[in-house]
Order: structure tokens, then sequence, then C-alpha cells
């Protein structure tokens, strides 16, 4: 039987105020809560909130056949907590109907899997068990940030303990073979892989209410009707997208919610499922493996990291960021470590792509330009590399700090175990002199 | 087909940028087979570059009918044109000029600058206009900048022939905001009568048909573009002299070229940072005022002044700089950024110069914004990075912008009007 497996990725970053040189050494705050909390509210309203409710109804009304999955970066729970709590009761009631699956991703949606493998098992460490915490749910499917994705990083995400992705399914690294099978990475064949299934993804996300798509207008009963004509082996059919495509990409208005509502009437017609990315994951059997050399995403038409890696600045930024890694992991200031994670999201990076001058996707980046934005960032990690330097000396490196702190660390250890010793003896002696007092006392009285 | 063009300036002798485009235009449209152009400027010096088109000066144009012999003509005239021309000239002499002040040739004699009796040269440079209009043969007459409008004017009521006028700059752009009457009018009255107007941005073409009150059909941009560097001067080498990094301002220092917003940003650069150096470059008349605002701010030890670079100082200045900042006020245009990222100078624009129109690998700001201007300025010296990345991709950008496609916009408008 042939499933349809719909996945949402909500991600906000935390978006930098202007930070100029001079604020450097004098200001440790940076970011913009202004905008984020303006474009947050917005979405929310216009996407989140409606797209929920659709949700759950849909849940609710087929009782249990119609499932969806979201990957909610870490940066974005912690703007909802703040600025749209409503949207995170949604997700609550959405997981407790048992048919919404969370994905675990890199808390910070960065791009530490390319950089730093310990940041990046520490990141989807630290989003599990906010998933958990928040949704009553332990992830068992990982998302990369973009979906990027190499061999390299199969071979990271099964040590971790993972044994389900989810990629893109890019056309170079497919060739002739379809997304709609479960594959296995040639690196590590017992990680099992969901691709994406771009075309009929982006017929949703992105052409759903194009004039000029041949196909238009987009109903649910031509779209499953092109999935149901697909050969009979074919079986799971990966939708993921943006949430945000219901609502804002595509405005209520292009009827993207009318179309989700029927979507579901039309597949059960041609005996067509839903299922979440881990059934998906453990009903089928893996048909092949794919090998992966460079890095893919779900960016742009190469599908591959040069949206955020592609010029000098970006990679000197990253570089600059990476470098510090280490050192931050050893300090303890809880505002430098939150800092930390909010500098890696990878949409700053983005927002450095020289690729498209003036194309489409400068209407996302808050900055007049590539060069602006590296400027603004590159002031603002001056700033807390500073900060990072200020912690410890600069003279001591890093291993020799991991052993200073390992030995402080263990001395206090001793110490509070010296002390409670103390605590026991002195207790026990107090006890003791009590007991004479009060035998004296007696032995007086008699 | 064959055009007259009007101009006041030709390089190597130039004062501005007007002289540089005139140059680059014509030589690029000279790439075009069938285009053959003669060009009027007051005062030629014998060493233009005559390779790809005929130079006339006005100064060597009789208008009062003189008995030279031929060996005089020679003598005079030869390392400047035919001496043949002289008299073919001296044919078509249409009014008793001689009340005017001539010499020995007949001729009246310019200054080629930018003199004080400016009024008084364009129009005798006019007068000038009316014989060369009847000794040549041409298609088109073409106009470079208000002061060859009425030159251009009178070959076309004498031939008849369209007139295209090419704006460089209006009197707008050069007095912020409270243009000179008398200029104003000349500029109205070019633009009125004329066939087509070119302008070299789209901030001019705004210019020209919000204050000139010019229909939008009639005014087409064409950008400038830049010659390539000659091997002579791509050969230069950095003059390192100082440890610290150089900021430059390089051209007249107007008040429409924004000068002090440089030292504003110069001030608060230096007030936080020990690594960055700034230059200012060239000479005008608020220079005395910049001296004054740089020694009260306090920062007379980290500014310097050159005074006027002219020829190959200019790009010796260029390659001594590790950022190339031009906060113009108003620009029509703006030449010079594009031969400091020839030069792999990182630059900073203004968004109110037409350059940064066409340029994406440069730092735009609005030239009164002079946060963001020292912000950009540090993150030039202090991130190799974004150097780098300006340097290099600066100069992929700005190799690609070519006369020759200039030259051929303008082409299309002169076919436009032969229909």
């Amino acid at each position: 039987m042939k499933t349809i497996c719909f996945y949402f990725q909500i991600h906000q970053p935390f978006r930098l105020k202007r930070y100029r040189f001079f604020n450097i050494g004098r200001d440790h705050y940076y970011f913009d809560d202004y905008a984020n909390e303006d474009i947050l509210q917005q979405i929310a309203a216009r996407s989140y909130i409606p797209a929920n409710r659709m949700l759950l109804d849909l849940v609710n009304q087929y009782k249990g056949k119609f499932k969806v999955a979201f990957s909610i970066s870490g940066v974005a729970l912690e703007q909802l907590e703040i600025y749209a709590p409503e949207v995170i009761e949604g997700f609550r009631e959405l997981s407790k109907t048992g048919n919404v699956e969370f994905l675990a991703e890199t808390y910070a949606h960065s791009l530490s899997s390319l950089f730093d493998p310990e940041e990046f098992r520490n990141q989807v460490t630290h989003h599990a068990e906010r998933i958990e915490m928040l949704f009553d749910q332990k992830p068992t499917v990982l998302r990369n940030t973009e979906l990027i994705y190499d061999d390299k990083i199969a071979e990271m995400v099964y040590d971790m303990g993972y044994t389900k992705m989810i990629t893109e399914g890019a056309k170079h690294i497919l060739g002739w073979k379809s997304p709609n099978y479960i594959y296995q990475a040639a690196s590590e064949p017992k990680l099992k892989l969901l691709l994406k299934n771009s075309r009929y993804s982006d017929d949703i996300t992105y052409r759903f209410s194009n004039y000029s798509w041949n196909e238009y207008p987009l109903t649910a009963e031509k779209f499953i009707s092109w999935i149901a004509a697909t050969p009979s082996e074919e079986e799971v059919f990966n939708l993921f997208m943006n949430y945000e495509t219901l609502g804002n990409i595509q405005p209520s208005h292009t009827g993207i919610f009318e179309f989700m509502k029927a979507l579901p009437r039309f597949a059960f017609e041609h005996e067509i499922g839903f299922s979440t990315p881990r059934e998906a994951l453990e009903n089928n059997k893996p048909i092949g493996a794919i090998t992966v050399p460079n890095p893919i995403s779900w960016s742009d038409e190469e599908r591959d990291v040069s949206a955020w890696l592609g010029n000098k600045l970006q990679q000197s930024a990253l570089k600059s960021l990476y470098e510090v890694g280490e050192r931050v992991r050893l300090c303890t200031d809880r505002r430098l470590k939150q800092d930390w994670l909010y500098l890696q999201t990878s949409d700053h990076f983005y927002y450095m792509s020289t690729k498209h001058f003036g194309g489409e996707q400068s209407q996302f980046s808050p900055y007049m330009s590539p060069y602006d934005a590296f400027n603004n960032y590159m002031n603002v990690l001056s700033d807390f590399i500073a900060r990072v330097k200020a912690q410890y000396p600069d003279t001591v490196d890093n291993e020799e700090l991991n052993a200073l702190l390992t030995t402080i660390h263990n001395q206090e250890m001793e110490i509070k175990r010296l002390q409670m010793e103390l605590k026991t003896v002195i207790g026990s002696n107090e006890a003791l002199l009590v007991k004479k007092i009060k035998k004296t006392e007696k032995a007086g009285k008699d | 087909m064959k055009a007259l063009m009007f101009g006041w300036e030709f390089p190597p002798h130039i004062l501005g940028g007007l002289g540089t485009a005139s140059y680059g235009l014509t030589k690029g449209m000279a790439k075009q087979e069938d285009m053959e152009t003669i060009f009027v400027i007051p005062k030629p010096w014998g060493d233009e570059d005559q390779s790809f088109m005929k130079i006339i000066g006005a100064n060597n144009t009789p208008i009062v009918w003189r008995d030279v012999p031929w060996e005089m003509a020679e003598a005079r005239l030869g390392k400047l044109m035919n001496p043949q021309e002289y008299y073919w000239m001296r044919d078509n002499i249409y009014a008793d000029f001689s009340y005017m002040h001539t010499n020995d040739l007949g001729c009246i004699e310019f200054s080629g600058r930018y003199p004080n009796n400016i009024l008084e040269e364009t129009n005798n440079y006019s007068i000038v206009a009316g014989v060369i209009a009847r000794t040549y043969d041409f298609d088109v007459i073409h106009s470079h900048d208000w002061l060859t409008y009425p030159a251009g004017l009178h070959a076309k009521s004498i031939s008849g022939k369209p007139m295209v006028i090419h704006v460089h700059a209006t009197e707008f752009d050069r007095s912020r905001g409270k243009p000179n009457p008398i200029v104003y009018g000349i500029e109205k009255d070019g633009m009125d009568n004329c066939d087509h107007i070119i302008c070299v941005s789209n901030l001019t073409r705004r210019t020209v048909i919000e204050n000139y009150h010019q229909p939008y059909w009639k005014v087409t941009t064409v950008h400038n573009a830049v010659e390539p560097l000659s091997p002579e001067i791509a050969s230069i080498k950095k003059l390192s002299g100082v440890q610290e990094k150089v900021v430059t301002f390089l051209g007249r220092i107007t008040m429409q070229k924004g000068p002090e917003f440089f030292v504003d940003a110069a001030t608060q650069v230096i007030r936080k940072t020990a690594h960055i150096r700034f230059v200012m470059a060239g000479s005008g008349d608020m220079m005395d005022q910049m001296i004054r605002l740089v020694a009260e701010r306090g920062i007379a030890h980290k500014f310097h002044f050159t005074g006027f670079l002219r020829g190959k100082q200019v790009y010796e200045m260029l390659k001594s700089s590790d950022v190339y900042v031009m906060p113009s006020v108003s620009e029509p245009f703006g030449i010079s950024p594009l031969e400091a990222m020839q030069c792999g100078v990182p630059s900073i624009i203004s968004h109110q110069s037409g350059c940064s129109e066409i340029l994406n690998n440069v730092i735009k700001t609005d030239y009164w914004d002079v946060d963001a201007m020292a912000d950009a300025i540090y993150s030039i010296c202090t991130y190799p990075a974004m150097a780098e990345y300006l340097k290099e991709e600066g100069k992929i950008e700005v190799d690609n912008i070519k006369w020759e496609d200039a030259g051929l916009k303008v082409r299309r408008i002169y076919d436009s009007l032969m229909q």
C-alpha cells in the first residue's frame, strides 16, 4: 500500500540587531527582540496557529489514519515559548493524539555537522531532551539542519545511536533512482534513509499558487491521482516542507488549507495511507545504498551547501565561529552558552550568500546586502569571542585547561566529600557529647 | 554613421570624470565598424589619442578670415590636425566676427578649463561650432554636458541633424539642490530642444525628468563603464609606508562629494581602533574647511591630506589603499570606485551615486549614515575575508563593465533617431 509521509519544518532564527563595531566590548546583547517577536507572531497568526488547528481536526476526523511529523528547531521552540506559547500548546495537543511524530535535529539549526562533530552530537542530544520534555515523546528519527547529509554525517549519526534519518532526494545523487523507496547509507548500512520527493513537495510549497504553472490549479484530487499513478512498487511518498507553506508561503487565500483538508479523503479513496517517518522507516526494507561523498541539502537548484558555504565571507565567518567551539564547551557561563547556540544558526550565514544578488532569497534577509550581513555578524562574533577569551586566560591551551578544570572539579568534589565526612564526624561527636552530658546529668540526679 | 561630438575635456588633460567618460564612450563606439566620430574640444594639446577618431580643436577653428600661408598653418597646426582642414573650415566662416578677439590664424583662444568667464567660453564655443557644422558631414550631434549644449544646438539648427545630449552631471548635483539659474537655463534649453537625452544613471534620469520637466520617453539611461587598466598602470606596486590599513577618499573636495561625512566616519574609527589611517586626496573649495575639521576632532595624527593628484599619482594612491570611500551626496555616476575596484581596492559608496545601480560587489551606505560607513571601513580593515572577497569579486565584476556595451546602447539611440 502506498503511503504519504508528511514532515513539516519549523524554524526561526534569533535575528541579530544592528551591531556596529563601536558596540564591541561594550554591548553584549546581540538580538533584535522587536523584529524576532514581530516576525514570529505574524507567522504564528498566519500559519502555525491555523495549520495546527487544521491538522488536529484532520487527525481527529480520520481517527488515527491521518498522520504527520514535525521538526522544530530548538531556537524556534524558545521563540515560540516566549512570543507565541499557544503554538506550543497546539503541538502538545497534536502530540497527545499519538499520530504526530517529532523529529530530532540540531538544537540551534546549526551547520555543526560539517564543522564540529562534538557540537553536533551535543546539540542533537540537547534537542531530543527538549522535545521529550515538551511533548513527552522521544525522537527516533533524525533530521539534520536543512537536510544536510553526506557519508561522514551518516557515520556520526549512527554512532549517536540513531538508525533512521531524513534527507533530500537530490537528483545528482539518485540519478535514475526514485526517491519513493527506503534507502540505506553506503557508509553505514544500518542507517535507514527517507528521501524527500522534491517534485511533489515543491508542487505544494512553491508552485501551488503559480498561475503560469501548466498544472495550475492544483487540486487534491489531481495531486493524489499523480501519486496513485506511480508504479505500484513505489510505496513511500515523502512530502517534506516548511510549515510556513501552510498560510505564509502559500497564503490562506490561495486555498492551501482547503487543499490539505481534502487531501486525506482522496488519498483514502485511492487506498493511499499516511505514516510518520518512523513508521515508514520501520515498515519498509531498504532497497539499496546511496553514496553521498559531498554534502547535499534541500536548498536551491544545486541541492548542495553552497547557500551557506558558497563564498569566502561565509567560510571565514564559520571558521572563526567554530574555532572557539572547544573553548566555549569548557565554559560554564550560561549566557555565553546560550549566545553560542544562537550564533550558530544557519540563517546568519545564508544572509551572507552572494549566490543570487537581488534574487528571491534576499526577501528573507533582514540585511541590505550580503556584505552588510557579514559585517554585522562579524562584529557580534568579535565581541562574543572576546567574552569567551575573557573566561579563561588565553595562554592556557584547551587540553591543559580541560585538565585543570577537571582537577578543580575533582578537588571540589573531594572537598565536598570531606566536608560531608567532617559533618558526620562532628555530628556523631556531638551526639556522643550529648549522651555523655545526659549521662552525667542523670548521675547527678541520682 | 558619423557623429559630431562636442566635449569639453579629453584625456590626458582632464579635470574631472567628464573627459574620461567621453573618451571611453567614443573608444567603445569605435569598435562598431561603421562608426566615425569627430570630437570637438576647446583646446587640444596634441598628445590626445586620435587613433579611433578625429579631434578638432575649437581654438584651431577660424572664425575670421586671415590670409595664412600653408607653411604657417602647417607649423602651427601640424601636430594637431591636417592643415588642409584649416583651409576647409576657413571657407565656411559664416558671419563677420572681426569684432571678436582672435589670434593671427583668426581663431578664438580657449582655456579648455573651467575659468571664471566660463559662460563667455561656452558662447565662443558655440560660434565655432557653426563653422565646424558647416564644414563637416555628419548624421548625428552628440553634446557632452551643459558647456557644449549651446554648440550642439547651433550645429543642429544649421544642419537639421538630430541632436543627442549626454548628461554626465546636472547643476542640481553640483550645487546640492541650489542651482545657478543661468546654468540651469542653459541645461533646460538644451534638453528642451534636443532630440534625445542620455543619462549616466537612473538617478540622473530622475533628476532630468523631475527637475528639468522632460518627458520620460525622451530620456534613456546608459551607465558608464571603465577602460581596462593599461599595463603600465597595472604594474604599479603598492607603496607600503605605514603598517596600518589606509582608507582613502579621492576626488574633488567639494560639497557634492560629501567629504565631511568621510571625516566624521574617520573620527569614529580612529577613536576606537589603532590599525587604520585615513587619507583625503584631491583638492577643492572645501579643503581648508576639512583640514580645520580634522584638527578640531583631534584626529590629525591619523588623517592625511595629499593635495591634488594627477595621472599616475592617482593610481599610486589607489594601489596603496586598503579601502576606497566615496560618500558622494549626489553623484550622477562616479567612475572612480570602478577604477579603485580595477586596482583591487574594496570600495564603499553611497546609495546616492549612480554607479551603485550597477555595482554589486561594493558596500553601499547612505552618505549621511556615518555609523554604517564607519562600520564598513572597520569591517574591511579588520576581517580579512571581507577585504579579500570584495577585492577579487569586485575586480571580476568591474572587468565586465565595458564601454563597448555602453557604446552599443548609444548606437541604438542614434539608429532610432535616424528613422
